[in-house]
Parts: C-alpha cells; structure tokens; sequence
C-alpha cells in the first residue's frame, strides 16, 4: 500500500503544476496586472503612477511567463508566474494582494468551517441513512411511497429557503436561537445548532434517496434471503447486515468529500455569520486578489487528490477483497 | 433502570434551558454577561481593506479610522455648516503667506502674489498614545519588542497578547513622519498625487524615497526619519508646520482626515517586523492612536472590536449646536468628558436578512435600511415625506435622514466626437439627453426615493449651494407654481434636432443615432436600471448600447478617455468646500489627459480661470457670485447630466443618544451614549422564547410515526403468527 500512496502521491505532482498553470492563464486571460492594481488602490484619486507604484511593489510589473529582459534561468524565475505560482507547490502562500498572510488566513477560517461542516455531515449521514434504511424496511407500503415523494419535495426546495426559513421561525418567530454570528469556545453551540439542522433538513431529500437504492439493492441480494430464513428480523437485517454491505457505495461518496470539509459553505456561512473559508475565494474573485485565488485553487486540488486517496485507502478497510 | 436515566437527562436538559432562559433571551448572539453593558453593537458588511491612515480612503474605514486616530483638527459634532475646530491642536491654524524671497506677506495679499503659505500648528501637551507593545521599552530604554521571531508569537494574534505595553506622549514629530509617508513607495498613499502637487517637496521627497528604497538589503524597509524635508518640519516638540506652494486654504480641512494623524515612527518600525507581518499584525490592521477608541480586536471576516483608549482624556460633549439642536435633547450631556460608551462590536453581516431582523431583535443600535427593509420601515406620503410604520414606531425607533454631501451622475465624455466637445452640436445633444432622463423617476424607482435631484455639482450643506429657483438649472427645469418642472420631452427633441439629429436620427447612417454608455454595474438589479435608461433614451429616438464592465476595467476605459457615456460614478465629499465638486469639471484634472479625477474630460477656459480664482477665496459673498458663474456655464455646457445626491436614512433605537447624522465626521462615536439596562429590558421584551410549536412539532412527529409503529408491529407479528401456523 505505501509503494501505492508514493506512486499517487508523485503522480499528484504534475497534475498540482498544470492546475497552477492553467488557473494562472485563466486568471491572467481575464484580468491585467493593471486590473489588480487598480481594485487594491479604491476608488478615488488613482493616478497611473500609483498603479505602477503598486505593481512594483507587489511584484506584478514582472513579464508573465518568459522574461527578456535577463539571460538564463532568470529568464524563466523572473517572471510573474514562477514568482507568484511556483512558491504554492511548496506550501508558501506568501500574502494576499491586499497584504494578509494567507497561511494566517486560511488557519483562522479553517476551524469555524470544520465546526459546521463536520456535524452537519456527521448527523446528515446518520439521519440520511436511518430514513434510507427505514423506507427499505417500509418497501412497498404507503410510508415507503410517501417518503419517496417528500425526498422529491425536499430536493426540489432551494437551499437558500431553507435557511431564510429556518432563520425566521427558529430565530425570529419563536426566538430560539440567534439569527447569525459565531463565537469560540463552548459558546459556538448555540450558533450552529439552526445551521447545522438546516443543513442536515437541506440534505436530507437527496441523501436519504441515494442510501434508498443502495440498500434496496442490497436487500435483494441473496445473504439478506438467508438472513430471514434462519428467522432474523428485518431491522436486524438491514441495521446490521445490509447497512455494513451498504458501505462502500457510500464511503465513495463520502471519505472523497472529507477534505473538502475545510474549505467550508458559500451560502451557510455568508448567511448564518460564520467566519469560514466558504466566502474565502468568491471575495478573492470579487476583488481579483491572484495570491488568494490560487492559493485556494491549490489547495482545492491537493485537498480533492487526498480525497481520492483516501477513498482508495477505505476501500481496502471495509473490504478484504481489495488490494491496492 | 434506562429510563430513569432518560427521564433525569430529560430533566437537566430542561433545566439547562430553564437557566438559559433566566440569564436572557436564547437568541442573544453576544454573551449573557454583556447584557445590561453599554457596549455599542454595530455590524459591517465588508471588511475594512486598510487601517493605515495613509493608505485608508474607504467610507466604511473611516468609522475605524475615525475613532482611533486624531489629526490635528476634527467637527465640531453638533454645528451645520461643518465647522472645523481643534482636535490635537491648540488652535485652528491660519497660513502664514511668504513671498519668493521668504519675506513674510499681508493676509490680504492677493493669491497671485504668494509663493508659499505656512501653516504651522500647535500641539496640546500632555497627549498620550493607546497602550501599545510598540512602545514598551526594556529597562536600558531600548523597544522591548525589537527583532521578534516566529518563535516569540506563540500565541500572539493581536498586539494586546504581548505581555508588556508602553505608552508616550504624542509630539510633533509623529505628524511630520505621517506626511512623509504619503510620499512613501512602500505606502503609496492615494493622496500622494493630489498633495505633491501642494505640499512643498513632496514629489522630491519621493523620488529620494524611491532612490533609497533601490538600496535596501531584501525586507528591510525605509526609516523616514533619515529623510527631512522642507513641505513638513517639527519646529519643537509640540509645534510642526507644514509649508504649500502658493495658496491651498483647503489644506485645513484635509488636516481634519486620518491622512495627517499622527504615526511614531516606533510604531512603523515595530510593524516591519517579518514575524508580526506573518501573523498579521501591521498598522493596516491594527492602528495605533490618541484618539478615543483602540481596535483591541481585529478578525475582519466576523468582529472587529474597539475599546475606549484609557490614555485618551481633555475631550468633552459640546456645549452648543444648530437650532433645534436643545430641542431634541442633543444638548443634553454639554461639557461631560469623552467618550460615553467604553466598547463598541461591530459584527460581520453578509446578509441583509439576518442582519435586520438582529436589528429589530435590538441586536444592533443602528441600522441603515435596506431596500428588501424600506418598505416595513418607511411609509412616503404623498408629498414624498418619510415617516416610520407602525411596526417602527412601536419598537420606539427613531428616523434620521440627512442628504449626503456627495453626487451621482451621469457623465458625457467631452473628447468624444458624438456626445463630446464645447460647440452647438455636442452641448445641445448633452443638453437634450439631460432633459430626457427623467431623474425625478429614478428616484423612487430605485433608490426608494432616497435621494434628490441635483441641479449642479455642489450638493445641499455646502457653501455654494443654493435652494429654490436660484439654484435650479434652466437648461432642464422651468421654474412653474413656485417649484421646478423638468422641461417636456419635446424640448429635448427640438434641441436634438438643433444638434443635428432630427428624431433621433444620425444623418451620417439615416439610421437612430447609437451612442454608448459604459458602467461598472453588473447584475441582475442593474440590469433593470439599465433598461430604464434606455427607455429614456428611446424618447429621442436615440438608441442605447449598455456596456456593463467590471470597476478596474471601467475605471481603465474611463483612465484611457475610451468611453461615450458613462453611469455610475460619482463622488462624495473630501471636505465641505465647493472646490471638492468643482475640481471635478476643472481642466487640468482631466482623466484623459492629466490622470486627473474629471472624467469628463470637461475643460472651459472660462470655467478653469474662475476655478483658480475661486478655489484660493474663503467664503464670501464674491466667491458665491463667482461659483454662480460657474455653474452658469457647467448647467450651459452639461458634461453631467446632474444626477442626484444621496440622502442617508437611518434608524436608531431608543436607547441611543446624542445621534445626529453627518456626511463629513469620520467617527461620531465618542459623542454617542446608550442605556444599556433599558436595552436589555427591550430585548427580554421582544425576544422571549416561543415554545408551544416545538411541542406541537414533537406532537405532529408522534402522530408520524404510529402508521409507521403500526405497520411495523403487524409485519413483526405476523409473521411469528405465520409461522405459528
């Protein structure tokens, strides 16, 4: 397994310097040096000698890829790619545009968005699977029928109802827990609460029809035949026996989005106050902050390549059979 | 045995609720201790970019600003028109006028004559610095806190970690090194432009900056204090002057912004260092002042908090105001020291929604209103008067609105060959489209009629600004019942065809005459707007390509002069001088041309010789005739289409005192005082847990699941029943 992880783990690399490379060329087809400038400068009062000003100072008068002006490697090392994009592969975020340390940035942010992303996953998971579980045990009964139609209905609710719903009755109507903001500690309960419910409901449509078919798939299988013919009972069957054979369809899904974790909620955390990493790279976008942006797109892919990694790991956990 | 247990865990979860509920309102976002506390809650939407005060130009910073540093002069809080007065200094400075030669001039000395104006201001002894590790100092007197590495931040976010904290009195050396840092590379100050151009050896001064900086080792930073200059000198430890070429008597009103607040040069020093910078912790994130209030903390994605800076002292509440201003109890606390309230959080609200219901929740003291909001908080009447709802009125809210000294507009690009140039054609064009859009629907369609339709570039407030048939704009308005009447269409359309597009047509294609509009407004509402400005377009017959584009690219476009017609700009005020609106329309600050900030690229010889004349004169009833004049050719020549200024709204709920809404004080803070004991009764009040539907919804779940308990217990048994048999 471990020649495995090397052999993934290098190939990891070309694919993280053509991501680099590629989010340069996009980020570079659509805004100017000159574009940077000016967005970090305001809006008043902003000379053409000031942008030139900040560009030098901020290392964007730099040629893009290949410079001229200088003989030699410098030619490759002194552009605005090897300066900007290159030090990422290492780790070195270096600062945002605007001047903060993005390590600094992303390690601050990173905590609340695990906060509320991993109970949400965690709970969303065990509620998914138990109503999944249960629609199996009510298979071809009017329960069955009628959750069916209610995972369509939920599904076909936006998320953003759910939490400008869920804000104004919870928060709002019957005053049970704050509207929005976040704190450290022990105090961070009473935040997430509404969000974390929200986000397990918002799921809940999609999720439990997902475990649905993997387990009525699984039940139809022989072992399940003879299960009940030595006289165990169905919620035997199927919490047991079905729910482990059940597993690995679902640790596909799942152990991929893990990492993915950190990098938070757009909408959850925007809405509900919480100082994740979700806004993290829309700001950026918004601001054209380059530094941020691909810091974030790095760490994007390298936190996607874990997840596949460990997707492949887990297989060979919950399966004997499997061999990397 | 198991249900014992249930039952006790059901009982202290009960219990815990029962406590929760005695200690305040469950949906309290702030700790429960902080209930009955006079800590001022406010919310921001997006974080504040810099908190340097050389670099800071953004309205929404200034509340930051405003409240942490103290230049030399402030507002005085309660008088309209904006007065200046003293903050640091002594005295409001007046120049002294030198002629080539140094010899010192007559105040009356004509502008022409005067080579160069001092000011010179005075310092209040005694004036200390927010504690502040960049001043600790071991015990030879050497910064404690010099050459820090990653190893000594364990555990360092906020300069406050730092176990010792130092404080000194503020000199006047620390204004002097500010100015110097406006001509910084490494700053690069948006004003850098503007006060080189005023201030005496400031664009040399940078180009020695620059010379210098190519020297430094890889990290290392400037020390201004190597470099003297002749534009800002410390004359003893409480008295600096500041010298400017010729005459700028607008100098004193930029001595009232952050830009000339004092930095120690131990401050600059101690936030140079690699291992603060890597954590975060600079001067654009945590400033350091005399003024009022200190950041203590800074997480600009969810709080930023500041204190009430221990050292700050010899301020008080004003003792008099406008008329009126007695009235309506803003006299109330005359002469009491500064400031009131000892903390004040301001929380990151991304969302409007949430953000205003914490407000109707009394969550926050203030709140502007939203236009999701307006119509539950405002009621028009017919005449266009706001009042508050019931809803509002019943909460005890109070409605403030003041009309902001700034202006948008719509602006032609003068160097254009359609819609641009000072002859017949292109003026009567301007003219014809000025007539066309309809800002008087503009207005409420979009902005909930906050707003009111500018007749000139010089907003209501300021000097120069005059109300009623004298102020109005003949070329748009008739003056009709004691009020102004936008011209009719066909008045437009007749001086479209004397500018040779009879209907709207281009003789040059026979086709509708095409002109461009450029805006850096994008967006689903903007969308909206923009094909309501086409529809005012299509009243000439003219037809409109909307060009929407991103700010920087905008901003280039307009920088390279490759714009027709551009919507969405605007300016608000610097300082309440007429010259601020002006110099938008003057010549030589042409964008095109001179990297200026008219955009129009409007340049009237006329205009620009009475803009000198004006601009050196204090105000006085020939600077009034000559403004006058002035407008009289802007209004002729139309390189705006006048837009309208914004009017501000905002609501503060009962308990919060001494507000008074202004355009021009950064920080009004200090002078706000808030009953906390009689907010936190409000919100007991208003937020009281509601719990009968969560008993319902346990209920309805109950009643859910029977079938299914049912369904289950008949399968169980009867397939024991079957196989029984």
């Amino acid at each position: 397994m471990l020649a495995y992880i090397i052999r993934r783990v290098l190939y990891a690399i070309p694919v993280l310097i053509g991501v680099n490379l590629i989010t340069f060329l996009l980020f570079f087809v659509v805004n100017t040096p000159d574009d940077i400038a000016r967005m970090q400068l305001g809006f008043k009062r902003v000379t053409p000698e000031a942008i030139q000003t900040w560009k030098a100072t901020h290392g964007y008068d730099l040629p893009y890829i290949y410079n001229e002006q200088v003989d030699g490697l410098d030619s490759l090392t002194e552009t605005l790619f090897f300066q900007k994009s290159v030090k990422v592969i290492a780790f070195d975020f270096g600062h945002s545009d605007s001047g903060r340390s993005i390590s600094s940035d992303i390690l601050e942010r990173m905590g609340p968005s695990l906060a509320l992303a991993v109970p949400t996953l965690i709970v969303g998971m065990l509620v998914n699977i138990t109503f999944g579980l249960l629609l199996v045990f009510f298979r071809s009964t009017a329960i069955d029928w009628g959750g069916v139609v209610l995972c369509v209905v939920l599904m076909s609710i936006s998320p953003l109802f759910y939490i400008i719903a869920g804000q104004y009755v919870a928060g709002k109507l019957m005053n049970l827990v704050p509207i929005s903001g976040f704190d450290a500690g022990w105090d961070m309960g009473k935040f997430l609460v509404l969000p974390v419910i929200i986000g397990v409901v918002g799921g809940i449509g999609s999720g439990t029809r997902w475990y649905r078919t993997i387990f009525m798939e699984e039940y139809g299988k022989d072992y399940v035949r003879t299960a009940r013919a030595k006289g165990l009972s169905d919620l035997r069957i199927l919490f047991v026996h079905v729910l482990k054979n059940g597993m690995i369809p679902i640790l596909t899904g799942v152990v991929v989005l893990l990492p993915l974790l950190f990098m938070g909620s757009l909408i959850m955390e925007s809405f509900f106050g919480i100082p994740g990493l979700g806004s993290y790279t829309i700001e950026a976008i918004n601001n054209q902050d380059f530094a941020i942006v691909r810091a974030m797109v790095f760490l994007g892919s390298v936190l996607y390549i874990v997840g596949l990694l460990l997707t492949d790991i887990s297989y060979t956990l919950f399966d004997p059979r499997i061999r990397l | 045995m198991h249900r014992l247990n249930g039952l006790r865990l059901a009982a202290c979860a009960l219990l815990v609720l029962a406590t929760s509920a005695c200690n305040g309102p469950w949906n309290n976002p702030y700790p429960d201790a902080d209930s009955d506390s006079d800590i001022y809650y406010s919310s921001f939407r997006e974080p504040p970019r810099h908190l340097d005060p050389a670099r800071s130009y953004a309205t929404d910073e200034a509340s930051f600003t405003g409240a942490i540093y103290e230049p030399p002069l402030q507002y005085h809080y309660l008088k309209r028109p904006y007065t200046l007065i003293p903050a640091t200094a002594t005295e409001v400075p007046e120049p002294q006028y030198l002629d080539a030669d140094g010899n010192t001039l007559p105040d009356d000395t004509p502008a022409e004559d005067v080579a160069t104006s001092v000011y010179t201001v005075d310092i209040r002894p005694g004036i200390r610095y927010q504690p502040h590790p960049a001043f600790a100092k071991n015990a030879d007197g050497n910064p404690r806190y010099d050459n820090l590495t990653l190893s000594d931040m364990v555990g360092i976010t906020r300069p406050a970690d730092f176990e010792h904290q130092g404080t000194r009195e503020l000199r006047a050396g620390d204004y002097v090194h500010e100015i110097k840092r406006l001509a910084s590379p490494e700053v690069n100050s948006p004003i850098f432009g503007l006060m080189s151009a005023h201030i005496v050896g400031l664009g040399e001064l940078r180009e020695r900056l620059e010379a210098a900086r190519g020297k430094l080792a890889p990290g290392e930073s400037l020390d201004l204090t190597q470099f003297d200059f002749e534009g800002a000198r410390v004359i003893d430890a409480h008295r600096y002057e500041i010298r400017v070429e010729g005459v700028y008597p607008q100098l004193r009103y930029w001595l009232a912004l952050a830009f000339f607040a004092p930095v120690p040069p131990e401050v600059t020093r101690f936030y140079d260092q690699p291992a603060l910078k890597s954590r975060n912790i600079t001067l654009d994130t945590f400033p350091v002042g005399t003024g009022a209030y200190m950041l203590t903390e800074n997480n600009p994605n969810q709080r930023m908090v500041l204190a009430a800076n221990p050292n700050f002292h010899g301020q008080h509440y004003p003792s008099e105001g406008e008329a009126g201003d007695r009235a309506a109890g803003l006299l109330a606390d005359a002469g009491k020291p500064l400031p009131f309230i000892k903390r004040a959080v301001y929380s990151r609200e991304q969302e409007s929604i949430p953000y205003w219901n914490k407000f109707l929740q009394g969550y926050y003291d203030v709140s502007g209103i939203s236009d999701d909001a307006f119509g539950q908080a405002i009621n028009i009447d017919a005449e266009g008067n706001p009042s508050l709802t019931d809803t509002m009125t019943n909460h005890g809210m109070d409605l403030a609105t003041t009309v902001l000294p700034g202006i948008f507009y719509l602006g032609f690009n003068l160097n254009d060959d359609v819609v641009g140039g000072l002859d017949d054609s292109g003026r009567k064009l301007r003219q014809a489209i000025s007539i066309a859009i309809d800002m008087e629907s503009y207005i409420p369609l979009f902005l909930n009629g906050r707003g009111i339709v500018a007749q000139g570039p010089i907003p209501p407030g300021l000097f120069g600004y005059e109300d009623g048939k004298a102020g109005m704009n003949p070329v748009v308005y008739d003056w009709v019942d004691g009020e102004a009447v936008r011209k009719p269409i066909d008045a437009a359309r007749k001086l479209l065809a004397e500018a040779g597009y009879p209907n709207g047509i281009d003789p040059n294609t026979g086709q509708s005459l095409l002109v461009n509009i450029d805006t850096p407004a994008t967006g689903p509402e903007f969308k909206t707007q923009m094909d309501w400005m086409r529809q005012q377009f299509d009243k000439l017959g003219i037809q409109l390509v909307v060009r929407a584009t991103t700010w920087p690219r905008f901003q280039k476009k307009i920088a390279e002069g490759n714009v027709q017609i551009y919507f969405g700009s605007g300016w608000m005020a610097d300082y309440p001088d007429p010259e601020n609106f002006l110099s938008q329309l003057y010549g030589p600050n042409g964008t095109a041309e001179h990297a200026g900030s008219n955009y129009a690229n409007y340049s009237n010889d006329e205009y620009d010789r009475l803009f000198r004349q004006m601009r050196v004169m204090e105000n006085s009833p020939e600077r009034q005739a000559i403004i006058e004049r002035m407008l009289t050719i802007l209004r002729r020549d139309a390189p705006w289409q006048w837009g309208y200024f914004p009017r501000q709204y905002a609501l503060y709920h009962q308990w919060l005192h001494n507000t008074k809404p202004n355009g021009m004080i950064q920080s009004s803070l200090k002078y706000l005082r808030l009953d906390g004991a009689l907010r936190a009764e409000k919100r007991r009040e208003w937020n009281a847990p509601v719990l009968w539907p969560v008993a319902a919804g346990i209920g309805l779940l109950i009643a859910l699941l029977l079938p299914g308990f049912w369904i289950y217990r008949r399968r169980e048994h009867g397939a024991v029943r079957r196989s029984m048999r």
